[in-house]
């Protein structure tokens, strides 16, 4: 098989490229498009419907536009994203190819099948259950069918990235260990594993259940499903970290300030999975308190521990790296004068933050045991998420898209002005939206909701008159992420199917090519052997522990003041 | 020094700087805390989702709440039962699609024991505007010991989706002071 592959050496980077690992990363990347295309187009009309001054949808297709959103985007354009960065991790950043080329397109196709699939159900409203599709809410058989399809050929995705490192490995094409983003890849790719095994553990009986031949208990259902459910946020969370580690080396050479430091915290990310897929089940009747305490947190919290590591190192590896190369003034010139108007920079830099200040801190504090008492399916748990999985993790596969499209489609990135500011569009709408979303979750708005001016309902409900005006700004925020996401669609779409070809000497101030790959940052000194201080990170995180602790204690004293329960 | 993409050669297992050590310790006792916080609750704290939990079945269920309407009921409103237990006891309220049952009258200060399920899907407890939120679902019976602090007209409000007329799904809980004698 050796023998047959074909490779190119990418002048920038000095990497030998798989002809067949290309082709993969990029048919994923341009099904992962059209399914943020489909999701991108619900998330408008679900926001134009919640926001109840315009209210579009019927109630029907409100919940069936819901579902589609939900599972566009959770499932199909991540994972498919996720995909290519599994390509890219193994076999291009390792110089080798794929090991089973013939198998990796056949899960592709399995994929794509168990997708369209899955969308035809939805669309033709055989499957309004939502993306949880709680049982013994009941879709039609086919609905399962795709997701299992889509999961199986996802599963044998993650079974070639490990086959890639072995074959790599044999065939040395690297020396050393592999790279940081390779290996956070491959925490990515464990996770998936046993994210999909608890897949395949609870969609198979209800596929079997919705052609009535097993039972299906509605907690088991709920415990089972949210080993697949969150567990594969933590995939996105692995992924989207890997990603800051490559955007912060492709932008400005941030480098790995500790890489025992760093492999630790995505082990921890591994260990602690579980925790995730406990906190949706805090107040749950069917499980005891000793269980929720230990399963929400394994006395530790250590997951939440990891993703603090990685806030300190990402910026901290950027600093030292800014600071070697003489950017030393002060606590923060190191940030001041990186290239902001570079789009990999900038979403990079939104990603970290919205992901910790807002995803993380909300997170954490609604998976409290008690806490979720005055979080559990309000407004506060889309919001938590829309931080941690949009303004984190897609905007960091924007960031990175902007690398993909000259580095591996060998494209200009097409309307390159254009480009230059939708990380500030997509990040700047995602933020207004996600804390206002969460701010009226915190009055009590429930999610999932057709209609919470309570029209036709037998009895009003009058929520916090500030609630229309915190839905309004909401709307607002959406209303501009929706148009940085439509920026993205154009201009990858555009770039990728009518853009120019990038010629092998990409010039400096060349149109459409990041500043990465024009100027790639100066080489660190050969003398350097140790980093310095990162003082101005430091700052930084102190600031974001102040802005925890903070909200955290403000939720309990919140709780404090509800009914007496126990 | 390498970057993330850039195999690191040699020996990288290496031991950390001082800054770096000085946020993961900081970062690790914080965690302790989040973890501590809630066993704390759990001694020093009044609100729990702790309740008393068993199987039950959906149709048992029914039977449970008609008796108990039966047994206390005060009136009537928009064809819904409004029924007042006595204080301290067990009150029982059903999730199907799309009604919760019955209409509640409590007595402000005192504990009853407050049994949440469902007869078919999944539903969400959400009592507004206090913003006390709880997972019912079918077959299982969820007990838990309530202490209205306040005295007002509640509502329950469903929040998790169970089919197309989920948003129509609002129940009603009456506080009445239990000094003022109102009855």
């Amino acid at each position: 098989m050796s023998a047959t592959a074909t490779f190119r050496i990418c002048p920038t980077t000095g990497l030998k490229i798989n002809a067949q690992a290309e082709a993969l990363i990029k048919a994923n990347a341009v099904a992962a498009t059209v399914s943020l295309l489909i999701g991108g187009i619900a998330a408008v009309l679900v926001l134009l419907t919640r926001w109840q001054v315009v209210h579009l949808l019927s109630a029907a297709w409100f919940y069936r536009i819901l579902t589609v959103h939900g599972m566009s985007m959770l499932i199909f354009f991540i994972l498919f994203f996720e995909m290519a960065v599994l390509y890219f991790a193994s076999a291009v950043l390792l110089n080798s190819r794929v090991a089973t080329p013939r198998l990796a397109w056949a899960s592709f196709g399995l994929m794509i099948l168990g997708a369209v699939l899955v969308e035809w159900m939805m669309w033709a409203g055989r499957a309004d259950v939502l993306f949880t599709s709680y049982v013994p809410l009941r879709a039609d058989p086919l609905f399962y069918l795709g997701v299992i399809l889509f999961a199986v050929g996802a599963l044998i995705v993650v079974a070639i990235f490990f086959a890639t490192l072995v074959v790599a490995k044999r065939e040395r094409t690297y020396q050393g260990s592999v790279p940081l983003v390779t290996f956070g890849a491959a925490t990515a790719a464990i996770i998936a594993a046993v994210a999909l095994g608890h897949g395949a553990a609870i969609y198979i009986p209800t596929f079997f259940w919705s052609l009535g031949w097993m039972k299906v208990d509605p907690e088991i259902y709920r415990m089972v499903w949210w080993g697949l459910g969150h567990a594969s946020q933590q995939i996105n969370v692995s992924a989207m970290v890997s990603i800051w580690y490559l955007l912060g080396a492709l932008t400005i050479g941030a480098i790995v300030l500790n890489e025992k430091v760093s492999r630790t915290a995505f082990v921890l990310y591994i260990l602690f999975i579980n925790i995730a897929s406990a906190h949706h089940l805090l107040v749950d009747p069917g499980l005891p308190p000793t269980w929720k305490v230990w399963n929400t947190s394994y006395a530790m919290y250590l997951a939440v521990l990891a993703s603090m590591v990685h806030g300190f190192t990402v910026p901290a590896g950027m600093e030292a790296g800014q600071r070697l190369r003489g950017y030393t003034k002060g606590l923060f010139e190191w940030l001041r004068k990186a290239p902001w108007g570079d789009p990999g920079f900038s979403a990079l830099v939104f990603s970290i933050i919205i992901f910790g200040f807002v995803g993380g801190i909300t997170g954490v504090t609604f998976g409290t045991e008690q806490i979720n008492i005055i979080a559990h399916n309000t407004l506060r748990i889309p919001g938590h998420f829309h931080a941690t999985v949009v303004a984190g993790t897609a905007l960091a596969f924007m960031g990175i898209t902007y690398y993909v499209i000259p580095l591996i489609f060998r494209k200009q990135v097409a309307f390159w002005k254009l480009a230059k500011i939708q990380p500030y569009f997509f990040a700047g709408g995602m933020f207004i939206f996600s804390v206002f979303m969460t701010f009226a979750g915190t009055f009590g708005v429930p999610r999932r909701h057709y209609d919470i001016s309570f029209s036709r309902a037998p009895f009003d409900v009058q929520f916090n008159p500030a609630v229309d005006l915190v839905m309004g700004i909401m709307a607002l925020g959406g209303l501009i992420a929706a148009v940085g996401g439509a920026m993205y669609l154009l201009i990858t779409v555009w770039s990728v199917f009518f853009g120019k070809p990038l010629t092998a000497d990409a010039a400096p101030g060349m149109y459409g090519v990041p500043q990465g790959i024009q100027t790639p940052p100066k080489p660190i000194p050969e003398t350097a052997t140790s980093h310095g201080p990162t003082p101005g990170t430091l700052v930084l995180v102190l600031v974001f522990l102040a802005a925890f602790v903070a909200y955290y204690f403000v939720n309990w004293k919140l709780l404090s003041d509800v009914w007496r329960v126990g | 020094m390498n970057t993330g993409i850039q195999s690191p050669r040699g020996i990288w297992w290496k031991p950390a700087d001082r800054t770096e050590k000085l946020w993961l310790s900081i970062a690790f006792g914080w965690c302790l805390v989040l973890f501590a916080m809630m066993p704390l609750w759990h001694l020093k704290g009044a609100q729990n989702p702790s309740g008393i939990r068993h199987r039950v079945d959906p149709s048992a269920y029914a039977r449970r709440v008609n008796e108990f309407i039966k047994q206390y009921k005060v009136g009537e409103e928009a064809g819904h039962a409004i029924v007042e237990p006595p204080p301290g006891s067990d009150v029982y309220v059903m999730g199907r699609m799309w009604a919760w049952e019955p209409i509640l009258k409590l007595r402000k200060g005192v504990e009853y024991t407050l049994h949440l399920s469902s007869l078919d899907l999944n539903h969400g407890f959400s009592l507004q505007p206090v913003n006390l939120n709880f997972q019912v679902l079918p077959g299982y019976d969820y007990g838990l010991r309530v202490v209205p602090t306040e005295a007002g007209d509640f509502r329950m409000v469903c929040n998790e989706f169970c089919g197309i007329g989920h948003h129509l799904m609002v129940g009603r809980v009456i506080v009445v002071d239990n000094a003022g004698g109102g009855k």
